[in-house]
């Protein structure tokens, strides 16, 4: 008990949790984001391999680091427009779709990956985005290294919770895109396009998934391989339904859900003689699922999630 | 479609040795076999490098004909396997471990194929081989390297799976450090992945926080890790000095090629059988090798594991093998 204790007060374990969540916050925005407008976006898992093989890549070919950035949403947004263009005016089964996309941008990306590259030894090296060493913030005690000392991505995924929290809660596009996820026929009766709004949402949303994945190969990592999402865009459709679909609880949970996965790399290590690693690796999931469980009671679905809408039916 | 294409083989054969004769010319393009290789995983992961490295060389001197397939999931190689089987490939490689029964299923019904394989497990008769890489010997050097240099004694060491090729080579690292360093204490940690950098990072980190001063870089994103916290690392199967300068210590190679040179040597003959090709990936055999950086490591240090791999060579010395999990120290 002692030790975990000291694990949780020491500074380098929240300044893990928060490194390893930052793919988990991009990821459970975007996916929050898609089903405010009532689009379930399964391709989420795909995105994240798009968004990882992009944001390097186009590095690798010499864009800047911020320019990779772009390049990584941009191809996330492409892959929300055909997921848009599938599920919303087309109005097929958002599972399926999702899916597909899933299949497709992951094979897409490692596709181009082989074919841009296909004599290495081992995958090309970038250099990625260093943690940022801010002056006097850095230093300060626990503070400092937990929170000043992370990666540009990070402070992005961080601003953008605030962004989608103000973008749906104080503005009027915020609105639209709610009622678009809760009652559609109310938005076109205000002459509003149900179908713009959704597959709007659905291409910020795959953005911002996308970002996750560049996360994983321009900061946490310097290279791009196949297989290394790992399953982390799925971790994302499930903690938006702990987050009951607001952001600042998504940030909670993408945190948590990090800390977790913090805690489990000390567990093994410490007392790793007594009980099977496997333990400590599914025990972040477990707890998700404990935390859904308890979270999922109170959650606020949107009441048109999964709902296709066409235009003159009612 | 077994039989049909028995028969164009035995045809082909006949055809060619005919043509062999009359031309009277030697037999040596006739010898040119066919291999595939089916991986699991890119052909960019560490351990698969080393087989692929091995049949692009044997391709270029043009000993074989090679074709691959890279990225084959477990629940899909029995498919694969089959397909090259059909094709008439004489020689098929890759690794079974997430497939033992099945694999050797498929063997059975291609008992023409030879079929040498990645396992955790023995041969087949009469065309199942296996091989891993048997590269303990030089583990063991890097873990006599690792003892004499760590300070805070202790090391960490990241691993993928807790599967026999893994924990053995992790155990002859541990032998070595406290063979030469009694007070040497591991961390050993599985991330349960092949290839998941960014989540081997972090344990790498947890790690150096509980005070490892060394790390065995089992997987990728290990060394990162150690550059990150200027620590030292300690490579595993492949050579990545170069990427990492200044902080890997030493590394145990694996070379593919004694193995892959054997198999097609008793394929081409048809002397293939089922065998266990893996003391090809011993050091007296050429199979493993030790990398020091001896701009890192100390000159006594590096002189005791010299006189240590010299008496492996001689065979006067011999590694534990232990198959079972590693765990840490309490």
């Amino acid at each position: 008990m002692f030790d975990i204790l000291q694990i949780l007060l020491s500074e380098s374990f929240w300044s893990a949790s928060l490194r390893i969540a930052t793919p988990l916050i991009f990821g459970v925005l975007g996916a929050l984001l898609c089903e405010k407008s009532g689009v379930l976006n399964l391709g989420i898992e795909g995105i994240f391999v798009a968004g990882a093989m992009v944001g390097w890549m186009a590095v690798w070919l010499g864009a800047g680091l911020w320019g990779a950035v772009l390049a990584a949403a941009l191809a996330g947004a492409l892959f929300g427009l055909l997921h848009g263009i599938l599920t919303v005016p087309l109005g097929l089964s958002q599972h399926v779709s999702g899916l597909a996309i899933t299949l497709f941008a992951s094979s897409l990306s490692y596709f181009s990956y082989r074919t841009a590259l296909p004599t290495v030894s081992s995958p090309p090296r970038i250099g990625p985005f260093q943690p940022l060493d801010i002056p006097i913030l850095s230093d300060l005690p626990f503070i400092g290294p937990v929170l000043f000392q992370q990666t540009a991505l990070t402070f992005l995924a961080l601003f953008c919770v605030f962004l989608v929290w103000y973008v749906l809660n104080k503005t009027a596009l915020g609105v639209a895109i709610k009622a678009v996820g809760d009652n559609p026929n109310s938005v076109d009766a205000q002459g509003l396009s149900v179908y713009g709004l959704r597959i709007g949402a659905v291409m910020a949303g795959s953005a911002l998934m996308a970002l996750g994945g560049a996360f994983l190969t321009m900061s946490a990592f310097d290279a791009f391989f196949f297989g290394m999402v790992n399953g982390r865009g799925w971790i994302c459709i499930a903690l938006v339904i702990f987050a009951s679909w607001r952001p600042g609880k998504a940030l909670l949970g993408a945190i948590l859900f990090g800390a977790f996965d913090a805690l489990q790399v000390r567990l093994q290590t410490e007392v790793g003689a007594f009980v099977p690693s496997q333990v400590f690796l599914a025990a972040p999931y477990i707890l998700s699922i404990f935390a859904l469980v308890i979270a999922a009671r109170r959650a606020e679905y949107p009441r048109a999630l999964l709902t296709p809408w066409f235009k003159g039916q009612r | 479609m077994k039989f049909p294409y028995k028969m164009s083989r035995r045809l082909f054969t006949s055809a060619t040795i005919a043509v062999g004769l009359i031309a009277g010319a030697g037999v040596s393009a006739a010898e040119k076999i066919k291999v595939a290789a089916i991986y699991t995983l890119p052909v960019e992961q560490q351990w698969i490098s080393r087989i692929h490295k091995a049949l692009n060389t044997a391709a270029e001197s043009g000993a074989i004909e090679y074709t691959y397939s890279e990225n084959v999931a477990n629940t899909d190689y029995e498919r694969v396997m089959r397909e090259y089987a059909e094709q008439g490939q004489n020689l098929i490689v890759g690794e079974v471990f997430g497939l033992e029964r099945a694999a050797r299923k498929v063997a059975k019904d291609y008992t023409d194929t030879a079929f040498l394989m990645g396992s955790s497990f023995g041969p087949v008769a009469p065309n199942f081989s296996v091989f891993d890489n048997w590269i303990h010997e030089p583990s063991y050097l890097t873990g006599m390297v690792a003892g004499s240099m760590t300070k805070s004694n202790v090391i960490g060491m990241v691993g993928g799976y807790a599967i026999p090729e893994v924990n053995r080579l992790m155990h002859a690292f541990m032998d070595g450090a406290r063979d030469v360093n009694p007070d040497v204490k591991f961390l050993v940690n599985f991330i349960d992945s092949w290839y998941d950098p960014p989540k081997a990072k972090e344990s790498a980190f947890a790690m150096m926080d509980a005070g490892a001063d060394i790390m065995y870089a089992e997987r990728f994103g290990v060394s990162d890790a150690a550059v990150e916290r200027g620590v030292k690392a300690i490579g595993n199967v492949i050579d990545t000095s170069a990427d990492y300068p200044g902080t890997i210590l030493a590394s145990a190679i694996w070379h593919m090629e004694a193995t892959i040179d054997k198999a097609i040597a008793n394929a081409a003959s048809g002397n293939f059988e089922a065998a266990d090709y893996g003391q090809y990936s011993f050091m007296a055999f050429g199979g493993g090798s030790l990398v020091l950086d001896e701009s890192l490591v100390p000159g006594d240090v590096a002189t005791a594991v010299k006189t240590k791999e010299q008496e492996i060579l001689d065979g006067l010395f011999r590694v534990n093998v232990n198959d079972a999990r590693p765990e840490s120290d309490g």
